[in-house]
Protein backbone atom coordinates (compact mmCIF):
# COMPACT_ATOMS: atom_id res chain seq x y z
CA UNK A 1 0.00 0.00 0.00
CA UNK A 2 2.84 2.35 0.79
CA UNK A 3 4.05 2.05 -2.78
CA UNK A 4 0.95 3.94 -3.81
CA UNK A 5 1.55 6.81 -1.40
CA UNK A 6 2.26 10.03 -3.22
CA UNK A 7 4.00 12.29 -0.77
CA UNK A 8 4.68 14.94 -3.37
CA UNK A 9 1.22 16.43 -2.76
CA UNK A 10 2.24 17.54 0.72
CA UNK A 11 4.76 20.22 -0.15
CA UNK A 12 2.38 22.34 -2.27
CA UNK A 13 -0.32 22.02 0.41
CA UNK A 14 1.91 23.27 3.20
CA UNK A 15 0.88 26.95 3.06
CA UNK A 16 -2.77 25.95 3.21
CA UNK A 17 -2.20 23.46 6.03
CA UNK A 18 -0.23 26.16 7.86
CA UNK A 19 -3.26 28.48 7.91
CA UNK A 20 -5.23 25.59 9.39
CA UNK A 21 -2.57 24.93 12.01
CA UNK A 22 -2.46 28.63 12.84
CA UNK A 23 -6.15 28.56 13.60
CA UNK A 24 -5.76 25.40 15.71
CA UNK A 25 -2.98 27.03 17.71
CA UNK A 26 -4.91 30.26 18.09
CA UNK A 27 -7.96 28.35 19.26
CA UNK A 28 -5.82 26.46 21.77
CA UNK A 29 -4.20 29.64 23.10
CA UNK A 30 -7.49 31.53 23.38
CA UNK A 31 -9.26 28.63 25.06
CA UNK A 32 -6.32 28.06 27.39
CA UNK A 33 -6.05 31.69 28.48
CA UNK A 34 -9.78 32.24 28.73
CA UNK A 35 -10.31 28.82 30.26
CA UNK A 36 -7.71 29.35 32.98
CA UNK A 37 -9.08 32.79 33.84
CA UNK A 38 -12.70 31.63 33.88
CA UNK A 39 -11.65 28.38 35.56
CA UNK A 40 -9.81 30.22 38.33
CA UNK A 41 -12.89 32.32 38.90
CA UNK A 42 -15.04 29.16 39.05
CA UNK A 43 -12.59 27.57 41.47
CA UNK A 44 -12.74 30.62 43.75
CA UNK A 45 -16.54 30.44 43.65
CA UNK A 46 -16.50 26.76 44.52
CA UNK A 47 -14.21 27.38 47.47
CA UNK A 48 -16.08 30.45 48.67
CA UNK A 49 -18.24 30.36 51.75
CA UNK A 50 -21.27 31.51 49.76
CA UNK A 51 -23.49 28.52 49.12
CA UNK A 52 -25.14 30.13 46.12
CA UNK A 53 -21.84 30.87 44.38
CA UNK A 54 -20.36 27.48 45.24
CA UNK A 55 -23.51 25.69 44.10
CA UNK A 56 -23.76 27.55 40.82
CA UNK A 57 -20.09 26.98 40.02
CA UNK A 58 -20.32 23.29 40.91
CA UNK A 59 -23.39 22.87 38.74
CA UNK A 60 -21.64 24.52 35.81
CA UNK A 61 -18.51 22.40 36.15
CA UNK A 62 -20.44 19.17 36.57
CA UNK A 63 -22.64 19.97 33.59
CA UNK A 64 -19.73 20.69 31.27
CA UNK A 65 -17.85 17.65 32.43
CA UNK A 66 -20.73 15.30 31.77
CA UNK A 67 -21.56 16.33 28.21
CA UNK A 68 -19.48 15.10 25.27
CA UNK A 69 -17.47 17.93 23.80
CA UNK A 70 -18.81 17.32 20.28
CA UNK A 71 -22.32 18.04 21.48
CA UNK A 72 -21.26 21.21 23.26
CA UNK A 73 -19.57 22.37 20.08
CA UNK A 74 -22.73 21.71 18.06
CA UNK A 75 -25.09 23.26 20.58
CA UNK A 76 -23.05 26.41 20.95
CA UNK A 77 -22.86 26.69 17.19
CA UNK A 78 -26.66 26.50 16.99
CA UNK A 79 -27.47 28.46 20.15
CA UNK A 80 -25.15 31.45 19.97
CA UNK A 81 -26.77 32.86 16.80
CA UNK A 82 -30.21 32.29 18.35
CA UNK A 83 -29.23 34.19 21.49
CA UNK A 84 -27.25 37.02 19.96
CA UNK A 85 -29.44 37.39 16.89
CA UNK A 86 -26.63 37.18 14.37
CA UNK A 87 -24.36 34.38 13.23
CA UNK A 88 -20.85 34.57 14.62
CA UNK A 89 -19.12 32.10 12.32
CA UNK A 90 -17.72 28.70 13.09
CA UNK A 91 -14.29 30.01 14.11
CA UNK A 92 -15.54 32.43 16.74
CA UNK A 93 -18.17 30.01 17.94
CA UNK A 94 -15.48 27.39 18.50
CA UNK A 95 -13.40 29.81 20.55
CA UNK A 96 -16.30 30.62 22.84
CA UNK A 97 -17.22 26.96 23.15
CA UNK A 98 -13.74 25.79 24.00
CA UNK A 99 -13.21 28.57 26.52
CA UNK A 100 -16.47 27.73 28.28
CA UNK A 101 -15.83 23.99 28.12
CA UNK A 102 -12.18 23.98 29.14
CA UNK A 103 -12.90 26.36 32.02
CA UNK A 104 -14.63 23.45 33.75
CA UNK A 105 -11.49 21.32 33.55
CA UNK A 106 -9.06 24.11 34.36
CA UNK A 107 -11.21 25.05 37.35
CA UNK A 108 -10.70 21.61 38.87
CA UNK A 109 -6.97 21.99 38.43
CA UNK A 110 -6.94 25.47 39.91
CA UNK A 111 -9.09 24.30 42.79
CA UNK A 112 -6.53 21.64 43.62
CA UNK A 113 -3.82 24.28 43.21
CA UNK A 114 -5.49 26.69 45.61
CA UNK A 115 -5.92 23.90 48.13
CA UNK A 116 -2.26 22.99 47.75
CA UNK A 117 -1.32 26.36 49.28
CA UNK A 118 -1.21 25.91 53.05
CA UNK A 119 -3.68 27.64 55.34
CA UNK A 120 -0.70 29.17 57.08
CA UNK A 121 0.04 31.22 53.97
CA UNK A 122 -3.49 32.57 53.98
CA UNK A 123 -3.20 33.31 57.70
CA UNK A 124 0.08 35.16 57.07
CA UNK A 125 -1.56 37.27 54.38
CA UNK A 126 -4.54 37.97 56.61
CA UNK A 127 -2.29 38.82 59.54
CA UNK A 128 -0.50 41.46 57.46
CA UNK A 129 -3.84 43.15 56.91
CA UNK A 130 -4.31 42.09 53.31
CA UNK A 131 -7.92 41.78 52.24
CA UNK A 132 -9.35 38.49 50.91
CA UNK A 133 -8.89 39.73 47.40
CA UNK A 134 -5.29 40.78 47.99
CA UNK A 135 -4.38 37.56 49.79
CA UNK A 136 -5.80 35.62 46.87
CA UNK A 137 -4.16 37.63 44.11
CA UNK A 138 -0.71 38.16 45.64
CA UNK A 139 -0.23 35.13 47.89
CA UNK A 140 -2.47 32.19 47.02
CA UNK A 141 -3.11 32.30 43.27
CA UNK A 142 0.51 32.87 42.19
CA UNK A 143 1.58 29.84 44.22
CA UNK A 144 -1.41 27.78 43.12
CA UNK A 145 -0.68 28.61 39.50
CA UNK A 146 3.00 27.78 39.83
CA UNK A 147 2.35 24.48 41.53
CA UNK A 148 -0.10 23.55 38.80
CA UNK A 149 1.78 24.65 35.67
CA UNK A 150 2.65 21.08 34.61
CA UNK A 151 -0.93 19.89 35.07
CA UNK A 152 -2.34 22.96 33.33
CA UNK A 153 -0.06 22.32 30.37
CA UNK A 154 -1.01 18.66 30.24
CA UNK A 155 -4.63 19.74 30.04
CA UNK A 156 -3.64 22.13 27.28
CA UNK A 157 -2.15 19.25 25.27
CA UNK A 158 -5.48 17.46 25.53
CA UNK A 159 -7.21 20.69 24.56
CA UNK A 160 -5.00 21.02 21.49
CA UNK A 161 -5.94 17.53 20.36
CA UNK A 162 -9.60 18.19 21.05
CA UNK A 163 -9.61 21.30 18.87
CA UNK A 164 -9.65 18.93 15.88
CA UNK A 165 -13.32 18.30 16.72
CA UNK A 166 -14.29 21.73 15.38
CA UNK A 167 -14.11 20.35 11.87
CA UNK A 168 -17.71 19.15 12.42
CA UNK A 169 -18.99 22.73 12.39
CA UNK A 170 -16.72 23.57 9.49
CA UNK A 171 -14.16 25.73 11.27
CA UNK A 172 -10.95 25.69 9.26
CA UNK A 173 -8.47 24.11 11.61
CA UNK A 174 -5.56 21.85 10.77
CA UNK A 175 -7.73 18.77 10.33
CA UNK A 176 -10.26 20.58 8.16
CA UNK A 177 -7.44 21.99 6.03
CA UNK A 178 -6.08 18.48 5.57
CA UNK A 179 -9.50 17.24 4.58
CA UNK A 180 -9.88 19.99 1.99
CA UNK A 181 -6.36 19.54 0.63
CA UNK A 182 -6.87 15.80 0.52
CA UNK A 183 -9.99 16.27 -1.56
CA UNK A 184 -8.33 18.76 -3.87
CA UNK A 185 -5.47 16.45 -4.68
CA UNK A 186 -7.57 13.36 -4.27
CA UNK A 187 -4.97 12.14 -1.80
CA UNK A 188 -6.78 12.01 1.60
CA UNK A 189 -4.61 9.26 3.09
CA UNK A 190 -1.37 11.17 2.62
CA UNK A 191 -2.90 14.28 4.11
CA UNK A 192 -4.35 12.53 7.13
CA UNK A 193 -1.05 10.78 7.79
CA UNK A 194 0.79 14.06 7.54
CA UNK A 195 -1.48 15.98 9.95
CA UNK A 196 -1.45 13.06 12.36
CA UNK A 197 2.31 13.46 12.35
CA UNK A 198 1.94 17.19 12.99
CA UNK A 199 -0.33 16.61 15.98
CA UNK A 200 2.02 13.94 17.25
CA UNK A 201 5.19 16.02 17.01
CA UNK A 202 3.59 19.07 18.61
CA UNK A 203 2.04 17.13 21.47
CA UNK A 204 5.11 15.04 22.19
CA UNK A 205 7.32 18.15 22.28
CA UNK A 206 4.97 19.88 24.64
CA UNK A 207 4.81 16.91 26.95
CA UNK A 208 8.62 16.81 27.02
CA UNK A 209 8.51 20.44 28.13
CA UNK A 210 6.01 19.47 30.82
CA UNK A 211 8.34 16.74 32.07
CA UNK A 212 11.19 19.22 32.39
CA UNK A 213 8.94 21.66 34.21
CA UNK A 214 7.77 18.98 36.59
CA UNK A 215 11.37 18.35 37.57
CA UNK A 216 11.94 22.02 38.20
CA UNK A 217 8.77 22.45 40.21
CA UNK A 218 9.79 19.45 42.28
CA UNK A 219 13.10 21.14 43.08
CA UNK A 220 11.56 24.49 43.97
CA UNK A 221 9.19 22.95 46.49
CA UNK B 1 -3.70 47.49 74.83
CA UNK B 2 -5.24 44.01 74.62
CA UNK B 3 -8.24 43.22 76.76
CA UNK B 4 -9.83 39.84 76.78
CA UNK B 5 -12.87 39.01 78.83
CA UNK B 6 -14.63 35.66 79.13
CA UNK B 7 -13.63 34.47 75.70
CA UNK B 8 -15.02 31.06 74.83
CA UNK B 9 -14.73 29.09 71.64
CA UNK B 10 -15.87 25.66 70.57
CA UNK B 11 -15.70 23.49 67.49
CA UNK B 12 -19.04 21.73 67.55
CA UNK B 13 -19.13 19.98 70.90
CA UNK B 14 -15.44 20.46 71.54
CA UNK B 15 -14.63 23.36 73.84
CA UNK B 16 -11.28 24.89 72.82
CA UNK B 17 -11.37 27.99 75.00
CA UNK B 18 -13.38 28.48 78.15
CA UNK B 19 -13.86 31.86 79.81
CA UNK B 20 -10.44 33.25 79.05
CA UNK B 21 -9.78 36.70 80.47
CA UNK B 22 -6.61 38.70 80.65
CA UNK B 23 -5.17 42.11 79.92
CA UNK B 24 -1.97 43.13 78.25
CA UNK B 25 -0.95 46.70 78.93
CA UNK B 26 1.17 48.84 76.69
CA UNK B 27 4.80 47.74 76.78
CA UNK B 28 4.06 44.53 78.62
CA UNK B 29 5.50 41.19 77.59
CA UNK B 30 3.28 38.21 78.29
CA UNK B 31 4.42 34.65 77.86
CA UNK B 32 1.71 32.03 77.27
CA UNK B 33 2.58 28.41 77.94
CA UNK B 34 0.84 25.15 78.57
CA UNK B 35 0.65 21.59 77.32
CA UNK B 36 0.00 20.76 73.68
CA UNK B 37 -3.61 21.16 72.69
CA UNK B 38 -4.40 23.48 75.59
CA UNK B 39 -5.56 26.23 73.24
CA UNK B 40 -2.57 28.59 73.22
CA UNK B 41 -2.49 29.06 69.45
CA UNK B 42 -6.23 29.45 69.34
CA UNK B 43 -6.15 32.07 72.07
CA UNK B 44 -3.47 34.15 70.40
CA UNK B 45 -5.14 33.88 66.99
CA UNK B 46 -8.36 35.21 68.48
CA UNK B 47 -6.55 38.43 69.31
CA UNK B 48 -6.22 39.45 65.66
CA UNK B 49 -9.35 37.69 64.53
CA UNK B 50 -7.64 34.86 62.66
CA UNK B 51 -9.85 32.58 64.74
CA UNK B 52 -13.43 33.58 65.41
CA UNK B 53 -14.86 33.01 68.88
CA UNK B 54 -18.43 32.50 69.98
CA UNK B 55 -18.67 34.47 73.18
CA UNK B 56 -16.77 36.99 75.25
CA UNK B 57 -15.01 40.11 74.09
CA UNK B 58 -11.55 41.06 72.90
CA UNK B 59 -10.50 44.63 72.30
CA UNK B 60 -7.20 45.72 70.84
CA UNK B 61 -6.40 49.38 71.35
CA UNK B 62 -10.09 49.93 72.03
CA UNK B 63 -11.27 48.16 68.85
CA UNK B 64 -13.54 45.17 69.41
CA UNK B 65 -12.18 42.24 67.43
CA UNK B 66 -15.35 40.19 67.22
CA UNK B 67 -17.71 43.04 66.39
CA UNK B 68 -19.27 42.75 62.94
CA UNK B 69 -18.59 46.40 62.12
CA UNK B 70 -14.86 46.06 62.77
CA UNK B 71 -12.62 46.40 59.74
CA UNK B 72 -10.52 43.32 60.46
CA UNK B 73 -7.84 43.85 57.79
CA UNK B 74 -7.28 47.34 59.16
CA UNK B 75 -6.96 46.05 62.70
CA UNK B 76 -4.67 43.19 61.69
CA UNK B 77 -2.39 45.60 59.89
CA UNK B 78 -1.66 47.13 63.30
CA UNK B 79 -1.03 43.82 65.04
CA UNK B 80 2.14 41.97 64.06
CA UNK B 81 2.06 38.20 64.03
CA UNK B 82 4.84 35.64 63.83
CA UNK B 83 4.03 32.01 63.14
CA UNK B 84 5.60 28.75 64.14
CA UNK B 85 6.37 27.86 60.51
CA UNK B 86 7.52 31.36 59.52
CA UNK B 87 5.03 31.55 56.65
CA UNK B 88 7.20 33.73 54.48
CA UNK B 89 5.82 33.91 50.96
CA UNK B 90 8.01 31.43 49.04
CA UNK B 91 7.39 32.94 45.62
CA UNK B 92 8.64 36.37 46.67
CA UNK B 93 12.14 37.58 47.39
CA UNK B 94 13.02 38.60 50.93
CA UNK B 95 12.65 42.25 49.97
CA UNK B 96 9.23 41.61 48.44
CA UNK B 97 8.18 39.77 51.57
CA UNK B 98 9.16 42.82 53.57
CA UNK B 99 7.39 45.32 51.34
CA UNK B 100 4.15 43.71 50.20
CA UNK B 101 2.20 44.63 53.32
CA UNK B 102 3.59 48.14 53.38
CA UNK B 103 2.74 48.74 49.74
CA UNK B 104 -0.64 47.02 49.53
CA UNK B 105 -2.00 47.82 52.97
CA UNK B 106 -0.22 50.96 54.18
CA UNK B 107 -0.02 52.34 50.62
CA UNK B 108 3.61 53.30 50.98
CA UNK B 109 5.56 53.89 47.80
CA UNK B 110 7.81 51.07 46.63
CA UNK B 111 10.95 53.12 47.39
CA UNK B 112 9.86 54.03 50.88
CA UNK B 113 8.75 50.47 51.62
CA UNK B 114 12.03 49.05 50.37
CA UNK B 115 14.03 51.50 52.45
CA UNK B 116 12.09 50.62 55.59
CA UNK B 117 12.24 46.92 54.77
CA UNK B 118 16.00 46.94 54.27
CA UNK B 119 16.52 48.88 57.48
CA UNK B 120 14.57 46.22 59.40
CA UNK B 121 16.43 43.46 57.62
CA UNK B 122 19.67 45.04 58.75
CA UNK B 123 18.31 45.20 62.25
CA UNK B 124 17.71 41.44 62.34
CA UNK B 125 21.19 40.96 60.92
CA UNK B 126 20.25 39.78 57.44
CA UNK B 127 21.04 42.71 55.22
CA UNK B 128 22.99 40.52 52.79
CA UNK B 129 20.00 38.25 52.11
CA UNK B 130 17.71 40.91 50.61
CA UNK B 131 17.69 39.46 47.11
CA UNK B 132 17.31 35.83 48.08
CA UNK B 133 14.19 33.73 48.35
CA UNK B 134 12.87 32.24 51.60
CA UNK B 135 13.80 28.72 50.52
CA UNK B 136 17.45 29.74 50.38
CA UNK B 137 17.57 30.78 54.05
CA UNK B 138 17.91 28.70 57.19
CA UNK B 139 14.94 28.39 59.52
CA UNK B 140 16.38 30.86 61.98
CA UNK B 141 17.01 33.38 59.22
CA UNK B 142 13.50 32.91 57.85
CA UNK B 143 11.99 33.51 61.24
CA UNK B 144 14.01 36.69 61.69
CA UNK B 145 12.76 37.87 58.28
CA UNK B 146 9.22 37.04 59.42
CA UNK B 147 9.72 39.23 62.49
CA UNK B 148 11.05 42.02 60.30
CA UNK B 149 8.05 41.62 58.00
CA UNK B 150 5.68 42.02 60.93
CA UNK B 151 7.63 45.05 62.16
CA UNK B 152 7.48 46.66 58.73
CA UNK B 153 3.84 47.45 59.41
CA UNK B 154 4.72 49.51 62.52
CA UNK B 155 2.56 47.32 64.74
CA UNK B 156 1.23 48.52 68.07
CA UNK B 157 1.77 45.04 69.49
CA UNK B 158 3.20 41.71 68.41
CA UNK B 159 1.86 38.19 68.70
CA UNK B 160 4.19 35.20 68.56
CA UNK B 161 2.97 31.62 68.22
CA UNK B 162 5.82 29.29 69.19
CA UNK B 163 8.31 31.18 67.04
CA UNK B 164 11.22 28.88 67.89
CA UNK B 165 9.65 25.46 68.14
CA UNK B 166 10.16 24.58 64.47
CA UNK B 167 13.82 25.53 64.61
CA UNK B 168 16.93 23.44 65.02
CA UNK B 169 18.29 24.03 68.53
CA UNK B 170 21.31 25.99 67.36
CA UNK B 171 19.06 28.56 65.69
CA UNK B 172 16.74 29.22 68.59
CA UNK B 173 18.90 31.88 70.17
CA UNK B 174 19.31 34.08 67.13
CA UNK B 175 15.52 34.43 67.04
CA UNK B 176 15.13 34.84 70.79
CA UNK B 177 17.78 37.56 70.76
CA UNK B 178 15.72 39.59 68.30
CA UNK B 179 12.65 39.10 70.48
CA UNK B 180 14.50 40.11 73.63
CA UNK B 181 15.71 43.24 71.90
CA UNK B 182 12.15 44.06 70.88
CA UNK B 183 10.97 43.57 74.43
CA UNK B 184 13.65 45.90 75.73
CA UNK B 185 12.55 48.53 73.25
CA UNK B 186 9.14 48.48 74.87
CA UNK B 187 7.14 46.53 72.32
CA UNK B 188 3.90 45.09 73.64
CA UNK B 189 4.19 41.35 73.13
CA UNK B 190 2.15 38.25 73.63
CA UNK B 191 4.30 35.17 73.08
CA UNK B 192 3.29 31.55 73.08
CA UNK B 193 6.56 29.83 73.88
CA UNK B 194 8.09 27.18 76.03
CA UNK B 195 11.41 29.00 76.19
CA UNK B 196 11.44 29.62 79.90
CA UNK B 197 14.81 31.36 79.66
CA UNK B 198 13.13 33.96 77.48
CA UNK B 199 10.26 34.23 79.94
CA UNK B 200 12.64 34.76 82.85
CA UNK B 201 14.57 37.38 80.95
CA UNK B 202 11.82 39.63 79.62
CA UNK B 203 8.34 38.49 80.59
CA UNK B 204 6.25 40.68 82.84
CA UNK B 205 3.62 38.02 83.32
CA UNK B 206 3.23 34.36 82.49
CA UNK B 207 -0.09 32.80 81.52
CA UNK B 208 -0.45 29.07 81.92
CA UNK B 209 -3.20 27.34 80.00
CA UNK B 210 -4.67 23.92 80.38
CA UNK B 211 -7.63 22.43 78.54
CA UNK B 212 -8.75 25.73 77.14
CA UNK B 213 -8.65 27.60 80.41
CA UNK B 214 -6.25 30.19 81.74
CA UNK B 215 -5.22 28.36 84.87
CA UNK B 216 -2.55 30.75 85.96
CA UNK B 217 -1.98 34.40 85.15
CA UNK B 218 0.82 35.55 87.38
CA UNK B 219 3.80 37.83 87.49
CA UNK B 220 7.02 36.22 86.44
CA UNK B 221 8.29 36.05 90.00
CA UNK B 222 5.13 34.42 91.27
CA UNK B 223 4.93 31.99 88.41
CA UNK B 224 8.45 30.68 88.72
CA UNK B 225 8.48 31.01 92.49
CA UNK B 226 5.20 29.58 93.63
CA UNK B 227 2.88 28.45 90.87
CA UNK B 228 -0.49 27.90 92.48
CA UNK B 229 -1.96 25.16 90.37
CA UNK B 230 -0.68 21.65 90.44
CA UNK B 231 -0.82 21.41 86.64
CA UNK B 232 1.48 24.38 86.29
CA UNK B 233 3.90 22.91 88.79
CA UNK B 234 4.00 19.63 86.91
CA UNK B 235 4.38 21.42 83.63
CA UNK B 236 7.21 23.58 84.90
CA UNK B 237 9.13 20.70 86.40
CA UNK B 238 8.80 18.81 83.13
CA UNK B 239 9.93 21.71 81.01
CA UNK B 240 12.74 22.86 83.26
CA UNK B 241 14.19 19.38 83.62
CA UNK B 242 14.88 19.33 79.87
N1 LIG C 1 -10.29 23.30 63.18
C1 LIG C 1 -10.37 22.60 64.32
N2 LIG C 1 -11.39 21.74 64.51
C2 LIG C 1 -11.50 21.02 65.65
N3 LIG C 1 -10.62 21.11 66.68
C3 LIG C 1 -9.58 21.94 66.55
C4 LIG C 1 -9.39 22.73 65.37
N4 LIG C 1 -8.28 23.46 65.53
C5 LIG C 1 -7.79 23.15 66.74
N5 LIG C 1 -8.57 22.23 67.38
C6 LIG C 1 -8.35 21.67 68.70
O1 LIG C 1 -8.32 22.71 69.61
C7 LIG C 1 -7.40 22.42 70.66
C8 LIG C 1 -6.49 23.59 70.87
O2 LIG C 1 -5.66 23.75 69.75
P1 LIG C 1 -4.44 24.78 69.76
O3 LIG C 1 -3.77 24.65 68.44
O4 LIG C 1 -4.94 26.11 70.16
O5 LIG C 1 -3.52 24.18 70.90
P2 LIG C 1 -2.06 24.63 71.31
O6 LIG C 1 -2.10 24.88 72.76
O7 LIG C 1 -1.59 25.71 70.44
O8 LIG C 1 -1.26 23.30 71.05
P3 LIG C 1 0.24 23.11 70.47
O9 LIG C 1 1.16 23.28 71.63
O10 LIG C 1 0.21 21.70 69.97
O11 LIG C 1 0.43 24.12 69.40
C9 LIG C 1 -6.67 21.16 70.25
O12 LIG C 1 -7.17 20.09 71.04
C10 LIG C 1 -7.01 20.98 68.82
O13 LIG C 1 -7.11 19.60 68.54
MG1 LIG D 1 -0.07 25.85 68.93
Amino acid sequence: MFSTLDLSVIAPSLPFLWTGLQYSLKLTLVAMTGGIILGTFLALCRLSSSRVLAGAATAYVDLMRSIPLVMVILWFFLLIPLMTGNPVGAETSAMLTFTAFEAAYYSEIMRAGIQSVSRGQVAAGDALGLTYRQTMSYIVLPQAFRNMIPVLLTQTIILFQDTSLVYIIGAKDLLKAAEIAGKNYNRPIEMYIFVALCYFVLCISLSLVVKQLQKRVAIVR
Amino acid sequence: MIEMSNVSKHYGQFQVLTDCSTTVSKGEVIVVCGPSGSGKSTLIKCVNGLEPFQSGKITVDGVSVGAPETDLPKLRARVGMVFQNFELFPHMSITENLTIGQIKVLKRSAEEATEIGLKLLDRVGLKAQAGKFPGQLSGGQQQRVAIARALSMNPICMLFDEPTSALDPEMVNEVLDVMVELAHEGMTMMCVTHEMGFARKVADRVIFMDQGRIVEDATKADFFGTPRSERAQQFLSKILSH
